[in-house]
């Protein structure tokens, strides 16, 4: 972990250098424009310093980013339309949401697929061939439908969330399910376990490192779907919203610190799992 | 009514065989069998439910009215085709896994590289991406390019880290073999390690390949020029013409397998020796 | 002329350098090998067998003493391309088959097509595998595997050959066989063979010379010179000349607590 420490930091530094220097190319153009008109020319320094505090910058700044981030998020009270915490904090509660539902029906059809052949054969086919069909696609039709038949808010936004969740916690389950060895399921046969008790004592340990995969990879979807679903109803509340109100209206820095809030809320959620991955694991001693 | 109950009778119908089908496991016809009747009457309760129901068209359209809009509206649907999955999707794809395939050799040559980008790599792969789809509107346009931008990036650090660690994969035997052929790097890396990533590349291309024509359509939510299957969909959801909504999502379903089918034949062909490959797994 | 021996050590030492504490693999381990030679080194496992034959190959470096091979280093011998080796698994690539195989020192040191072709075609028929040209490993049993291995080994005309148990993941049937074989053509290729192996009667069976070697440090505990007759039949495992090679290397197992 510590080793890794440098060279991370040190790319993490490198890429900010390139960014500011990127910004200065990109942003340069509309500062020289700006000069001609009214009839200035610029020295070097001025042209960078312009291009670093631009109000509508091709590409702003990192300072511009997070002051931006810093003023709606602590400057602004939380209840405010112009809040980054309000805006999140509709975010997280669609992506939890769905997150939670998903992750439970994903179990239990897991479940269902490991221990019922019939199941097996029938549906998971489909399971996998749905991985391959851009299902994000139909979010904007869920939010609407369900719209018109009254359900407005976070219930369409999770309802999508939750399916997007639903199919890599499938997956996974199924092949942590079906992960212990034949050796080690006919060792319990020979001690006459019932299906039961080699479900709760085999399997169930044997696929928590898939679950919590799986959990990582369901919450990452989960946030895009509910980034996603916040986009067909005119783009209001939500962080998904607020990038897209930026780029109709041309807000730059506003799409850029909508864009970051959401990579901090990801890393957070995640994060979160890894955590209650790492505490769970230690508990049963277990380095798997 | 009566539909309604027939498709409920072929349901049970179709599960007593899949129960009875399963039994069966020596050959293979119920692995294909099962899941056809389960589709089958799925499809049958649908338009069972719709009809004897009267589910407003505006709600769930019936199987059969997205299949005529479906072969109606084909000119249409080509067009969008074009525009998403060939322009955008497809460049895309294309840009990025070629670019994070040379972008993992070199890392993969500098350790100290590896050891920093990875990481990163890694946090970046689970980001909204998706989201950076205004940002590039306003760098490229509202066209496909910026959509073929989008999916760029979408797929590069997938594709980024599989291939990393598809070329840490060889064995130390056969790395201490080339020791004792006193081989060079470069025919270590051609010779050895490049035909032992290709799993893991194949597996990053099969991932990257649906997460291209995601990207591609739902960036065109974001907007898009007046073609595109993400401005279809949203443009039809907001007339609430939702059979064209299914007809664009089905043939949307259709390009996605086949494109991830195509890869897999592929992979099939230059992975043939490995053991997932050969049905050992 | 004196000939110079094809091996030689002297007073050879390596400590691997752990997390924990330093390992003593290799301490004070002397030795001679002439070319011709059949060298079989036994011991448990910890006794730097492994260790040494990898330090031959320049696999390892020896943190002390002399090694030499062909009297020049170990890493110019690895880069003269001096020996072949034989790991304990046959260690082919699955994506090419068995003659593509044997073809890969020979692509990579530079062989001519033609030549490679012939020289494929050589060692296949002297490990008895001949027709065998397009299989794929998987297609292979265990021992055919490791004969592949072999043959790829010999297919550049190294004058050594280092195996290290080759024959070790075999059951016992098969491997009497693949031993019986190995005399075969080290009598016919006239090679320098160091062999480790964990079987005493593989070890008696094989060599000219046997290098009885303990752990913790690992060491030399004797050398033993065979006097068995250079025609082996499978049977001279019960004959009471046989049976003292191997008493003597049991003993000198026993000295070194190999047996606590």
């Amino acid at each position: 972990m510590t080793k890794n420490f440098f060279p991370i930091i040190s790319i993490l530094c490198f890429i900010i250098f390139l960014w500011y220097i990127f910004s200065v190319v990109l942003n340069s153009s509309w500062a020289l424009d700006k000069a001609e008109r009214s009839s200035k020319t610029l020295t070097f320094k001025e042209l960078v310093a312009d291009t670093w505090s631009q109000k509508k910058p091709k590409l702003p700044a990192p300072h511009q980013v997070f002051s931006e981030i810093w003023d709606t998020t602590f400057n602004k009270k939380i209840t405010s339309k112009r809040s980054l915490v309000y805006h999140g904090w509709i975010t997280f509660s669609a992506t939890v949401a769905g997150f939670v539902f998903g992750t439970a029906l994903g179990v239990i059809l897991a479940i269902a697929i490991v221990h019922d052949r019939a199941t097996d054969l029938s549906v998971m086919p489909w399971i996998i061939t749905s991985q391959t069909i851009p299902i994000l696609a139909l979010a904007p039709m869920i939010i609407v439908v369900l719209g018109s038949i009254g359900f407005t808010g976070l219930m369409p936004k999770a309802v999508i969330s939750m399916y997007l969740s639903f199919f890599p916690v499938v997956v996974g389950m199924v092949k942590g399910l079906r992960s212990p060895e034949i050796l080690e399921i006919d060792l319990m046969r020979t001690w006459s376990a019932s299906r039961s008790q080699i479900f709760f004592k085999l399997r169930i340990p044997k696929s928590l490192p898939y679950f919590f995969t799986s959990l990582k990879l369901g919450m990452a979807a989960s946030l895009v779907g509910a980034i996603v679903g916040e986009l067909p109803s005119g783009a209001i509340a939500g962080l998904g919203a607020r990038m897209l109100a930026g780029s109709y209206y041309g807000q730059t820095i506003q799409i850029w610190s909508a864009l970051f809030s959401a990579a901090i809320l990801a890393a957070t959620l995640i994060s979160a799992i890894s955590l209650i991955q790492r505490i769970v694991l230690k508990r049963m001693a277990w380095s798997g | 009514m009566t539909f309604f109950v027939l498709a409920i009778i072929f349901w049970l119908i179709a599960w007593y065989l899949n129960v009875k089908l399963s039994a069966y496991r020596a050959s293979r016809l119920p692995k294909i069998l099962a899941p056809v009747l389960f589709g089958m009457s799925i499809l049958f309760i649908w338009e069972g439910a719709i009809e004897s129901f009267n589910i407003s068209p505006v709600i769930l359209p019936s199987p059969s009215s997205v299949f005529i809009k479906f072969t109606i509206s084909v000119p249409i649907l080509w067009e969008d085709l074009v525009q998403t999955a060939f322009k955008g999707a497809l460049t895309g794809f294309i840009i990025g896994c070629s670019s994070a395939f040379l972008v993992a050799l070199v890392v993969d040559r500098f350790k100290f590289l590896e050891r920093g980008l990875l990481p990163i790599s890694n946090f970046m792969a689970a980001l909204p991406i998706v989201g950076t789809a205004p940002i590039l509107v306003t760098w490229f346009g509202f066209d496909w390019h910026s959509k073929a931008a989008v999916v760029t990036t979408m797929v590069f650090f997938p594709m980024l880290a599989n291939t990393i660690q598809g070329l840490q994969m060889s064995d130390r035997i056969h790395k201490d073999l080339m020791r004792t052929y006193n081989a060079s790097n470069l025919q270590v890396l051609l010779k050895l390690r490049l035909s032992a990533a290709m799993p893991f590349v194949f597996n990053g291309l099969k991932i990257c390949s649906t997460l291209a024509l995601i990207g591609a359509i739902v960036a065109e939510f974001f907007g898009s020029p007046i073609k595109g299957m993400g401005f279809r969909i949203s443009t039809e959801v907001g007339r609430f013409a939702l059979d064209m909504v299914w007809a664009e999502i089905t043939m949307a379903a259709i390009i996605g397998s086949l494109f991830y089918g195509g890869i897999a034949l592929i992979e099939k062909v230059i992975t043939f020796w490995h053991p997932s490959q050969r049905g050992r797994a | 002329m004196a000939e110079h021996p094809i091996i030689e050590a002297k007073d050879v030492g390596l400590i691997f350098q752990t997390d924990d504490e330093p390992i003593i693999a290799l301490k004070d381990v002397s030795l001679q090998v002439n070319k011709g030679e059949f060298i079989s080194f036994i011991g448990p496992s910890g006794c730097g067998k492994t260790t040494f034959l990898r330090a031959i190959a320049a696999l390892e470096k020896p943190t002390a003493g002399l090694l030499k091979v062909n009297n020049v280093t170990p890493e110019l011998a690895r880069q003269a391309r001096t020996y072949g080796y034989v790991f304990q698994a046959a260690g082919l690539y699955p994506w090419r088959n068995i003659a593509s195989n044997i073809k890969l020192p020979l692509e990579i040191m530079g062989f001519q097509k033609q030549e490679i072709k012939e020289r494929v075609r050589k060692v296949l028929d002297l490990v008895d595998l001949t027709g065998f040209e397009k299989k794929y490993p998987w297609q292979l049993s265990g021992g055919m595997q490791q004969r592949v291995s072999i043959a790829r080994a010999l297919s550049f005309d190294a004058e050594l050959l280092l195996m290290d148990e080759p024959f070790g993941a075999l059951d016992e049937i098969v491997r009497d066989y693949l031993n019986e074989q190995l005399l075969k053509l080290w009598k016919s290729t006239e090679k320098t063979i160091c062999f480790v192996t964990h079987s005493i009667p593989e070890a008696v069976y094989l060599s000219t010379k046997i290098v009885v070697m303990s752990p913790r440090p690992g060491r030399i505990i004797d050398v033993i010179n065979s006097e068995l007759p250079s025609e082996r039949p499978l049977e001279i495992k019960d004959t009471p000349e046989f049976i003292e090679i191997a008493q003597r290397v049991r003993e000198g197992l026993r000295l070194g607590h190999s047996y606590d």
